[in-house]
């Protein structure tokens, strides 16, 4: 059975008939044409299928699109304010924090959700709020440094506003 | 040139493809969604091993919304592998399934649910056969054969090699080790399934983007399988999430693909689950290692004699050159004068094994460094003055006629050891270590800690092709347009590790102008010069190097007619700056784009060709093509952690790590391969494992699969030694790989410093050292690991000369290399 579906994603309001079991992450793929949302295991257990729903991680492989209806959807997409990257964005760039690529958008939304809690975390609390997105290229390091000169940058940004 | 003179090399710049990955836009192969695409699902066998009776695909047909249904019935009965002397998987089997997960039927439909709904409705009937699921079930059944081809029933592979007079030097040693090790198989576990999409167009050509990290073994295979021209086909590798080896072999899933393509003329795609991504495996063999070495007083090496018994799983793979592999490269590191190998590949009804970041190497390193340990603490000796001592001396051959070029190991030893405090932490921590001033003897902590060193090298790229040819392994066209960017085209395929980015900054460098200003084109077979892919540590040195030739070239065309124009002769000309003069004219240089316009003019269009192959330097006997390279790169490894002896939990404090690159072409590039590597390195040694249970996997997910988080990876701290390889590209050598080897045996080196026991097996979980604390209080012998091995008689072993100690030969044949040495 197909249901209408009204997902406000990236601050957009975007409609999809989908099978009603066709996941979150199904839909932003296959409906709604945002692939930069990608698929690990699609059982909950790696992470790199991270959106933000009300700014809060959510694994969209579990999520249900009726379940986000009304609700603030961020992917990757919706991190870089028009041409301007976020700062993790750029952090992870410039330190070689993203090699295949393929977790890092995970990563940065669960990255951005835990500097909106906590702007200036600590490293083990960076290790913490990471620990559920696994990575198999950079053993972290650079991940970890990037989440902290994010973090600086957005620092100093606030303090100078 | 010293080091401050280059412009881009040496610069932590980010990689090219940088931006678009945090922001989401690379393409990976499932990314790809073409109009009209159906989708596809593999049905495969719930048998290890069984005879197929019957398939009856008539209610997959008659399913709404299905396209087309294949069996072996539908494609050329070919078989294919990723090597010529290992021709034996089917995409679809036809008669026999020799694994739980082999491939027998495919559906294309019009969404992947359906398509998976219509496998289930596919009747197989199976005779099931004896399933055999290790090395010694194997070898006790001669009579059920996996395979009718090999080196006798069940034994893919035989072989032994010996160099010098083993038995003697042996004899003639203070102390001879004979000690047995096993490393268990694990897996690649990329973060990206593999997938790939193909379109068999109306005019009988046929695309095919896939996540590969060897579009022209793909190609190739699927012109054999699919009784096409391969100059009808084009193999695309999309941008793959993830290797390290994985995606190396040519897939079933690739070619069935095509194959319902064509059938439905409809673009097809396909998918792989987690679980199936397990199974498709081609990772570490679980192997089984016998190792005597001779030692003089002083820790020196006498001679060595390495038996390995690798599981191979249900197909050949890459497993010949395993083979060779867990024995050929162990003398690069030290001085051994004399060596014996001996080696045998097992089939067993399991998903085949085959190449993991450090091929077949990181076996036998586990065991030669445990062993090294274990003399050193026989003879009295700290394990890292002994390494020191024994490190092998550069521009020799080993004693398989290896020739090693440049070896900063000596340096990497010296570092990690100064960096992580080596001398004052081993006397203060350990089992055996004298409490601290004013703390009391036995603390009643469970907590102990312990620092263990190990070392390795690893090969800068195979120097020899898997198939056999005179033609250049990595080619590169550079083609300069009037706008003065130029475009790079070739075959490397960048699996995340930055090749994209290597050919930029390689010919930026060359020409003088920005890596932005490079548009590099890679792994297209249409589009691209062959490189033979992403293994073995061979792109940044292979690919590079045919860079630095075609950007040359393009230079040198350029500088003629920019002579021309300033009156000056071509060799006064610098390229420098976006610009192209004379150094001390410089208010007269052109501007690199106007330097393109006047070479097109003098010359027309510029594109040029770089290619390269390796020296010819492989031993002359049988087996000597596997282990030369240019130039091999070297790792020094100390690990700092802390054991719980209630629970045997493993915590991992601190990781050293020194690398010899050669060169940093960008160190923030290098670093990355290096902590990604010592990362995996732990993931392996201390949890993952890729085991079954009543012929399935154990833990075919990611939860269950255990690999380091971000919580169980310590502070990684690397350190690069530069030995400016006259082999590599501005020096360059492999970082890759190697850096994963000498963290196993770190590991397991440190446990032993902290509680004196050995677990001569991997990986190293919370159980055997619990076992092995208790057979310490139990005062019997507090070593964990296998006690027996399997019934196997080897080759007799070819006998060849040692050619240990002989100098590198000055003179060596170097294809295409004519005037395309970088200009160091």
């Amino acid at each position: 059975m197909k249901v209408r579906v009204t997902l406000n994603v990236n601050g957009e309001s975007r409609e999809a008939l989908v099978p009603t079991h066709k996941t979150l992450l199904e839909v932003l793929r296959e409906d709604l044409g945002l692939t930069g949302t990608k698929h690990g295991c699609e059982l909950g257990e790696c992470g790199t299928c991270t959106v933000l729903v009300d700014g809060e991680p959510v694994l969209s492989c579990l999520a249900l699109p009726v379940e986000t209806e009304d609700r603030r959807i961020t992917t990757v997409e919706g991190m870089a304010e028009g041409g301007r990257l976020h700062p993790l964005q750029q952090a992870f760039a410039e330190l070689g924090a993203a090699q295949c690529g393929y977790c890092t958008p995970g990563i940065l939304l669960t990255a951005t959700a835990l500097l909106a809690e906590r702007p200036s975390p600590t490293r083990q609390e960076v290790k913490e709020a990471l620990a559920g997105n696994l990575c198999r290229c950079t053993g972290y390091t650079k991940i970890l440094d990037a989440v902290e000169l994010a973090a600086l940058r957005m620092g100093r940004q606030e303090a100078r506003t | 040139m010293t080091k401050n003179d280059f412009t881009v090399i040496g610069r932590p710049l980010p990689k090219v493809d940088a931006w678009a990955k945090v922001v989401g836009e690379t393409k990976y192969a499932d990314d790809l969604f073409l109009p009209r695409m159906a989708y596809a699902k593999l049905l495969r066998s719930a048998h290890a091993h069984a005879r197929i009776k019957s398939i009856d695909t008539t209610r997959a047909r008659a399913l709404p919304g299905v396209f087309a249904v294949v069996t072996a019935e539908d494609l050329p009965r070919v078989k294919f592998g990723i090597l010529p002397v290992s021709q034996d998987e089917e995409a679809l089997c036809a008669e026999k399934v020799r694994m739980v997960g082999d491939p027998i039927a495919a559906v294309a439909a019009v969404d992947e649910e359906t398509a998976e709904q219509a496998c289930r409705l596919i009747e197989v009937d199976y005779e099931p056969l004896p399933a055999l699921m290790s090395i010694f079930d194997s070898l006790a059944h001669p009579e059920v054969r996996i395979h009718d081809y090999g080196d006798g029933p069940n034994v893919h592979k035989n072989v032994a090699l010996q160099f010098g007079d083993v038995d003697a030097a042996l004899d003639g040693a203070h102390l001879v080790r004979e000690d047995v090790f096993f490393f268990e198989g694990n897996t690649h576990l990329p973060m990206e399934q593999h997938a790939a999409v193909a379109h068999w167009a109306a005019d009988g050509r046929l695309t095919l983007w896939s996540s590969t990290q060897t579009p022209h073994y793909v190609h190739r295979v699927l012109a054999k399988v699919l009784d096409t021209p391969a100059a009808h086909i084009r193999v695309i590798a999309t941008p793959v999430g993830g290797g390290f080896g994985g995606k190396t072999d040519p897939f079933s899933h690739e070619i069935v693909v095509c194959q319902l393509s064509k059938l439905t003329g409809r673009p097809v795609k396909i998918a792989l689950t987690r679980e199936e991504v397990f199974y498709t495996h081609r990772g570490r063999h679980p192997v089984l290692m016998w190792i005597k070495t001779g030692f003089t007083k002083q820790g020196d090496i006498t001679g060595c004699h390495l038996r390995t018994w690798l599981d191979g799983g249900a197909y050949g793979s890459y497993g010949v050159a395993s083979t060779f592999y867990t024995g050929v490269i162990n003398p690069v590191t030290y001085k051994i004068p004399v060596y014996k190998f001996e080696g045998a590949r097992i089939f067993t009804n399991k998903p085949p094994c085959g190449p993991k970041r450090g091929h077949g190497t990181v076996q036998p390193r586990f065991a030669l460094e445990c062993q090294l340990d274990k003399a050193a603490e026989q003879l009295g000796l700290d394990p890292a003055d002994m390494r020191r001592r024994i490190v092998a001396e550069p521009f020799t051959k080993t004693a398989n006629h290896l020739t090693v070029t440049t070896i900063g190991l000596g340096e990497c030893i010296d570092k990690v050891v100064e960096a992580s405090g080596w001398r004052d932490k081993r006397a203060r921590y350990g089992v055996s270590a004298k409490p601290a001033p004013g703390k009391p003897a036995g603390s009643s902590s469970a907590k102990k800690r312990g620092l263990g060193i190990a070392c390795s090298a690893y090969l800068t790229g195979a120097g020899t092709a898997i198939y056999w040819n005179d033609m250049p392994h990595s080619g590169v066209i550079a083609r300069a347009d009037r706008s003065g960017g130029v475009s790079v085209l070739c075959g490397a395929t960048d699996i995340g590790q930055g090749s994209d980015s290597i050919l930029a900054y390689l010919t930026a460098e060359v020409l003088g102008i920005e890596p932005k200003d490079i548009h590099v084109l890679p792994a297209d077979t249409t589009l691209t010069p062959v490189d033979l892919g992403s293994y073995s540590s061979r792109v940044t040195l292979m690919c590079g190097m045919a860079a630095i030739q075609a950007a040359q070239r393009l230079r040198d065309a350029i500088f003629k007619a920019v002579a021309q124009k300033l009156e000056v002769s071509p060799a006064a000309l610098v390229a420098r700056e976006r610009k192209i003069g004379v150094p001390d004219d410089w208010d007269r240089a052109v501007p690199f784009a106007r330097g393109v316009e006047l070479g097109e003019a003098l010359h027309g269009v510029l594109a040029f060709p770089g290619s390269y192959a390796p020296p010819k330097r492989a031993g002359k006997y049988k087996g000597g093509g596997v282990g030369p390279s240019p130039c091999y790169s070297y790792s020094a490894c100390v690990v700092e952690l802390t054991v719980d002896e209630e629970t045997g939990a493993v915590d991992l404090e601190n990781v050293w790590i020194g690398h010899d690159i050669g060169r940093a072409l960008n160190p923030l590039l290098v670093e990355g391969q290096v902590e990604g590597s010592v990362y995996m390195g732990i993931g392996e040694a201390l949890m993952e494992e890729q085991v079954f249970r009543k012929n399935l996997h154990k833990h075919p997910s990611m939860l269950e699969y255990k690999s380091p988080t971000t919580l169980e990876t310590p502070e990684i701290h690397t350190i690069l030694v530069e030995t400016d390889d006259p082999e590599g590209p501005f020096g360059a050598k492999e970082a890759g790989q190697g850096p994963l080897l000498p963290v196993i045996p770190a590991i397991a080196n440190a446990l032993h410093h902290a509680l004196g026991i050995r677990i001569d097996e991997v990986p190293i979980t919370a159980d055997k050292i619990l076992k092995a604390l208790d057979l310490k209080r139990a005062g019997k012998p507090a070593r964990v690991g296998p006690t027996r091995l399997p019934l196997l008689t080897f080759k007799q072993a070819l006998a060849v000369e040692s050619a240990f100690g002989q100098p590198a030969d000055a003179i060596v044949s170097r294809p295409f290399a004519a005037s395309s040495r970088p200009s160091p």
